[in-house]
């Protein structure tokens, strides 16, 4: 029998070292070249001896930041106003996801309507779809059908309000971007939430029910502070594929509504690639997720292994 | 309306909003997807000026050897990735299946890597496999030995490495979940009976663990179908065709080549392809499930 506080092997600690420089190793490069001027980085000066500097996150950030910047002369980077539209669809569309999606998993849990197997089937084949796959009908979709014509009384509105020309369409607008993320993440959302609901007493429901409490009441007074656990690992999931798509992104995206993520792509594609501040960038992204996986692993773990260990 | 009717219709005021929404933006889609790979359409047309031409699309692609190249690097490169993280993730699980202090620390590192955006592992790694300024080659040459080309002569693997470092801690925290809700009496039975430490995983832990084992697997053999962001980020589907996964090849000829009936046969095959890999493997679990049942009550009975 092995007691609790088992003596390993020194060898097995170093096992453990080794995996967490490996885990880690490629994302604390990053961190800090993003700290080095392009001369330090190309001169391969290994190891932490350089002046870190904030340059590149200058560089990166110059349409947002309130100050001049003297080793600047053109803002060509536009990362702030990419990092806000980012921050919109990601927070819009998890909070979209996570009501409407909570709602459904409740009728479905509630009031009986299709098996757990059903719903459990819908999500695996809802996850087999790539991307990839969605990119060509939803290009078509949201750029020719998905529209009001303009000859309508809100299309000749908005066009005389806000300009621009021919028929008022879903691409190239945050809603567009963030309509195709709700419906991505929804089936996985009702499924996991489904998974918690199931374990809400109903006789506490029933009570507050006896107490007068409509079923809206019920809803949003009862079961939601009870399946918060849920809601986390739900929302960061939902958070995280919304935060860091690349490709729906990019077809479905304007001028003025491109995320980070294609911002980065974009300027990885260019022959002469300034790698300071594309790791600047790529950091920048990076950061959200990882302040989620740092606090919250349980519920992300929680989220991750619900998918194939209770199936 | 009154109170009991608006009770009654509660349920379906709770679900139409996400009924809506998937069969506006999934369902739609992938119909119009079917229906658009047998036309010729062009990204200026909309679906309905393009022109029917029947299988042409399908039967242009069946022939088209690059396409082929295509999905045979998409296959290489599932398979190879499924079957290495399997082995690292299924292996690293027995090892660290013991109790340690800081275990819930060593699970959030290993998590990192898949929590960050696809584009960014993409862009850690192009630095890193960089001919000059990447590590691999300093390192190489650090030593003595000579640099390797990263990302030309040897992209399939290099990107195959990427992948297996992203993902392998999935497979490894599902494992060891899977591992730590094994039934003890199977386990403990077997140590009184005097079974080693590796008979104890081949024979016990690791049969046991086989329904999870494969579910995990298939999920990861479909998310391995949908890498698309790391590798065009790494080399653009480059050098000539030998990294062009077929995600990538669907977004090319829908972008570049416009020619979306293509690009939507294309997405077609891919799903087919995806489809029967499911259709197997679930039929496999179930089969597999129920020999695990029999081995549960064979042992149980044993005792």
């Amino acid at each position: 029998m092995s007691a609790i506080t088992e003596k390993q092997h020194p060898g097995f600690y170093a096992i453990i070292v080794m995996l967490v420089l490996m885990a880690v190793g490629p994302i604390v490069l990053m961190f800090v070249n993003s700290f080095k001027l392009d001369v330090d980085i190309i001169s391969g000066t290994s190891g932490l001896f350089f002046l870190p500097t904030i340059q590149n996150y200058e560089t990166a950030l110059c349409d947002v930041l309130p100050y001049e910047i003297e080793h600047l002369d053109f803002c060509s980077l536009k990362f702030g106003g990419a990092f806000i539209n980012s921050l919109i669809i990601a927070l819009v569309s998890t909070a979209l996801t996570l009501v409407i999606g909570c709602m459904a998993a409740y009728a479905l849990v509630r009031f009986k309507f299709m098996g757990r197997d059903t719903v459990s089937g819908s999500t695996l084949m809802v996850r087999m779809v790539p991307p990839a796959v969605l990119l060509v009908p939803v290009f078509g979709l949201w750029n020719n059908e998905f529209c009001i014509s303009k000859a309508s009384w809100f299309g000749s509105w908005v066009r005389e309000e806000f300009g621009g020309r021919g028929d008022l369409c879903l691409a190239g607008t945050h809603s567009g971007i963030i309509l195709i993320y709700v419906a991505m993440n929804l089936p996985f959302v009702i499924w996991i939430l489904q998974s918690f609901i199931v374990q809400v007493p109903r006789q506490l429901e029933e009570a507050a029910r006896m107490d007068g409490a409509g079923p809206f009441q019920v809803f949003f007074k009862v079961v939601l502070p009870l399946i918060k656990p849920g809601l986390a690992a739900a929302a960061i999931f939902t958070f995280r594929i919304a935060w860091n798509e690349y490709l729906l992104a990019s077809a479905l995206s304007d001028r003025d509504t491109k995320t980070v993520p294609i911002l980065i792509v974009n300027n990885m594609s260019e022959f002469n690639v300034e790698w300071g501040v594309i790791m600047a960038t790529g950091m920048l992204l990076a950061i959200p997720p990882i302040i989620f996986t740092l606090f919250a692993s349980r519920q992300i773990i929680t989220g991750m292994t619900a998918g194939a260990v209770k199936g | 309306m009154s109170t009991a009717t608006f009770n009654r219709l509660t349920p379906y005021i709770f679900l139409a909003p996400a009924l809506i929404i998937m069969a506006l933006a999934l369902l739609y889609p992938l119909g119009y997807m079917v229906f658009g790979s047998f036309r010729d359409w062009d990204p200026s047309q909309s679906l309905g000026e393009s022109t029917y031409v029947g299988f042409a699309n399908y039967i242009t692609l069946w022939s088209d050897p690059s396409f082929r190249e295509s999905v045979g690097v998409t296959l290489k490169f599932a398979v190879s990735v499924v079957c290495i993280e399997m082995v690292l993730g299924v292996g690293l699980a027995l090892l660290l299946d013991r109790k340690l202090r800081g275990m819930s620390i060593l699970r959030t590192l290993f998590i990192l890597p898949m929590m960050i955006a696809p584009v960014v592992v993409g862009l850690v790694w192009r630095y890193m496999y960089h001919p000059t300024v990447g590590i691999f080659n300093n390192s190489l040459k650090s030593v003595g030995l000579e640099s390797v080309d990263w990302l030309g002569q040897h992209a399939l693997v290099s990107i195959i490495i990427a992948d297996v470092w992203q993902w392998t801690p999935f497979i490894f925290i599902l494992s060891l979940a899977a591992l730590q809700s094994l039934p003890r009496s199977a386990l403990e039975a077997a140590r009184i009976d005097g079974a080693t430490g590796w008979q104890q995983i081949v024979h016990i832990k690791i049969p046991l663990m086989m329904p999870v084992l494969i579910v995990t697997g298939l999920l990861r053999l479909i998310d391995a179908f949908k890498v698309l962001e790391v590798i065009l980020v790494m080399t653009e589907g480059g050098p000539g065709l030998s990294t062009e996964i077929l995600a990538l090849r669907i977004s090319r000829t829908a972008t570049e080549f416009r020619e979306l009936g293509v690009a939507a046969a294309m997405s077609n095959y891919l799903l087919m392809i995806l489809l029967l890999v499911t259709i197997i493997m679930l039929v496999y679990n179930r089969i597999q499930e129920y020999r695990a049942a029999r081995a549960i009550r064979a042992i149980e009975e044993e005792l």
